[in-house]
């Protein structure tokens, strides 16, 4: 058998040995090798594999139902909103009506408690996966931490078809002094369950993206939810006291922005 | 003015050159989004129509951006030449279609041409192209640029080999730049998007990029893809930079988004040519551009995002630029959905931009979020290939894990040299072959000699986290 596999082995050239040994320092695809002038078929079908999961990561639909629970667990009011892009054909076309809510919002809106400090939002972006995947985690350490640190909370908001920018009529409709976003970020090839936070002290729609401050690549391998909520939290605290946010909030002091 | 086509006794108007610009171009979400689209397949026609019986010469009597208050446009009026002009000013656009399209048209015609051109009057005859024209155009005009490689002549395409890094370690890049060379990529220019803006790093990274160059004596050209503003405070300190890049797009608002103007462009590309680092010739500014730029700045005036693309072709006309690309499908999808809309941005980029005498290059490129994958990009390379492009971009196995989106692979660049045998720049192309990489045929050696990973490498990179 190892005859037959012979000709089909040879037909590939093998990368320089240097680089293959180098290989494990760098995440770019180096030292694939070659079939003629094309990748080998193990190197083509490892990438045809990560763009089809960053696809169907694009395609995901976010679950709520994990949502719900820690909403409940935490005593935490609930409002599920979607923004006026209605699939996501429409979302990827229009980000402009991924970041207007659906005029049915308001009245979801109309049920949680206005003038808190913070409301916190889980917006499915371009990536529900890296929502079904990271949002819960961060949010049961995200929650008593701010709540220790006497921020009071108007809830729990779930937006589907969300930009970031979804978040600003969002605190808007509730006089809430800061939004915390939590979005899927664009899948990556590398990483297709990234999930990003984007905070704005009183974003009204509009608002540009100067005044908002961003912790990014929260998934397992990246930033853990740990640490990543010990950063929202000090981030909530400075914008609290500082009454800004964004690139006039000062943050010299902190080992935390990246 | 009021244009206006009967069609079946229904009457289509336009108000306006810019309206019936934007109406007549093939769909793309990017003019969707800006609301300017035409709203029906018959309504694109007709404007195209209309297009097709409209002077070249209206284009110098109504402008899409007033002058007086956008340097483009002013830009654009200075550089028209009246005497270039003559031999098309009698025609209408689809009569200039016809007329590009015959064998009157000559590589020296078209070349003779370039700057009775506008920018606008080239989006316009393009609209009412399709993609075999615009290649068959493309194909006869020839732009030939020079710094330590001679890139655009014919029969050739150069590379750009993109060893981007997403913490600009030095080791990485290092790593990932010899990938590429050992594929034969890398000689229209060997250029890195830093991950941060600052000086050091701007300085760090060219000192890098140049210490690997002198040492495997490599005849190409290195660039650190910062801010034109990174690049004068890295000039004054010294740093040894071959090429000054700067992104630009066609509006005044739209540059200033990008913290440019003319001004500054001249004053680095003074700075870059005074360094005096070329060696067959002193092309040193690289631009980058791409269709919803100037959309995404809300800098578009709105003009449909393709004329908005070749006006930026005006900027980088007014310089001596060795490269010049389109990010065609990197924008993403909200301006170009789809395999098929970016397929024909790219050919349209890479026309308008031959047209009016740049040496154009294309990164084959898209992100996750757009309807495309990798058998849209074989076909676009391919066609470009066909119509001549001047070089393209490729990174490690079509992936670029800084910027997170796929560009073409260095196996790609060789596909085009084995299959559709594009040869790579002359100085290149014998360096190859000097240090054992490729064979007397010009074919890559099935074994790369050792020497090109020097055992040294981490030395060289010392300033990276693993040195």
């Amino acid at each position: 058998m190892a005859e037959d596999r012979l000709p089909a082995k040879t037909a590939t050239i093998a990368p320089h040995p240097r680089l293959a040994e180098l290989r494990r320092f760098a995440d770019a695809r180096i030292g694939l090798g070659r079939a003629g002038a094309a990748m080998p078929t193990a190197a083509h079908l490892r990438f045809t594999l990560d763009h089809a999961r960053a696809r169907d990561a694009v395609y995901s639909a976010l679950d709520p139902e994990p949502l719900r629970q820690l909403a409940q667990e935490q005593g935490l009011p609930l409002a599920e909103v979607r923004s006026q892009a209605q699939d996501r054909a429409v979302y990827v076309r229009r980000p402009d009506l991924g970041r207007r809510l659906d005029p049915t919002g308001a009245d979801a809106l109309a049920l949680l408690p206005t003038g808190k400090d913070v409301v916190l939002v889980v917006a499915d972006g371009l990536s529900a996966t890296a929502v079904n995947q990271n949002a819960a985690a961060l949010l049961h350490r995200l929650i008593p931490t701010l709540r220790d640190q006497r921020r009071s909370l108007a809830g729990l908001v779930i937006a589907s078809q969300a930009r970031v920018a979804l978040g600003d009529p969002i605190a808007l409709a509730l006089g809430a002094r800061i939004v915390l976003l939590l979005i899927g970020e664009r899948p990556g090839l590398s990483a297709a369950d990234s999930l990003g936070a984007y905070l704005t002290f009183e974003a009204t729609p509009g608002t540009p993206d100067s005044r908002r401050n961003c912790v990014s690549n929260i998934r397992t391998g990246g930033l853990d939810p740990a640490t990543a909520a010990a950063r929202l939290a000090w981030l909530v605290n400075t914008m609290h006291e500082a009454r800004t946010s964004g690139v006039t909030l000062p943050t010299s002091t902190t080992p935390l922005l990246g | 003015m009021v244009y206006a086509t009967t069609l079946d006794h229904q009457r289509f108007t336009f108000d306006g050159l810019k309206v019936l610009m934007a109406k007549a171009t093939p769909r793309r979400s990017g003019d969707e989004l800006a609301g300017i689209a035409a709203e029906s397949a018959v309504e694109r026609i007709a404007a195209q129509l209309a297009l097709a019986d409209l002077p070249l010469r209206a284009f110098l009597e109504e402008e899409l951006i007033p002058a007086e208050i956008d340097e483009v446009s002013a830009l654009i009026q200075a550089q028209h030449d009246p005497a270039a002009f003559a031999p098309v000013q009698s025609l209408t656009v689809g009569e200039f279609r016809n007329w590009l399209l015959s064998p009157e048209a000559t590589t020296e015609a078209l070349t003779a041409l370039r700057f009775g051109l506008t920018p606008e009057m080239v989006a316009a005859v393009s609209k009412l192209m399709r993609l075999q024209d615009l290649i068959a155009v493309a194909a006869k005009c020839r732009v030939i640029t020079r710094f330590r490689s001679t890139i655009g002549l014919a029969g050739r395409m150069a590379a750009r080999n993109q060893p981007n890094h997403p913490t600009d370690d030095g080791f990485g890049i290092a790593l990932s730049v010899v990938d590429g060379l050992l594929l034969g990529s890398g000689d229209a220019v060997i250029g890195v998007n830093p991950v941060t803006d600052t000086v050091d790093d701007y300085v760090r990274i060219c000192h890098l990029l140049d210490d690997l160059r002198t040492r495997l004596a490599i005849p190409t050209q290195t660039c650190c893809l910062g801010h034109v503003t990174t690049a004068l405070q890295a000039i004054e300190r010294g740093a040894p930079v071959d090429l000054v890049f700067q992104s630009i797009a066609g509006s005044e608002k739209a540059n200033t988004g990008f913290g440019i103007d003319l001004a500054l462009l001249r004053e680095a590309q003074d700075a870059a040519k005074s360094l005096n680092r070329g060696t067959v010739g002193r092309d040193c500014m690289y631009f980058e551009t791409g269709q919803g730029a100037a959309l995404s700045a809300e800098g578009h005036h709105g003009v449909d995002q393709q004329t908005m693309e070749a006006r930026a072709y005006a900027v980088a006309r007014a310089f001596d630029c060795l490269l010049i690309n389109t990010v065609v499908g990197f924008i993403g999808p909200e301006y170009l959905y789809d395999g098929k809309q970016i397929t024909r941005a790219g050919l349209e980029d890479h026309f308008c931009g031959k047209l009016l005498g740049l040496p154009m290059g294309v990164d084959v490129c898209y992100t996750n979020h757009a309807e495309a994958d990798q058998d849209d990009m074989d076909q676009l390379l391919t066609l470009l290939v066909a119509a001549g492009v001047n070089f393209v971009i490729s990174v490690p196995g079509a992936d670029d894990i800084m910027l997170n989106y796929q560009s073409l692979a260095h196996h790609d660049v060789l596909y085009a040299r084995e299959t559709l045998k594009v040869r790579p720049a002359p100085e290149f192309e014998a360096w190859l072959a000097e240090v054992g990489l490729t064979d007397a045929e010009g074919l890559l050696r099935r074994e790369a000699p050792a020497n090109l990973l020097p055992a040294d490498l981490l030395a060289l990179t010392s300033g990276g986290a693993h040195g």
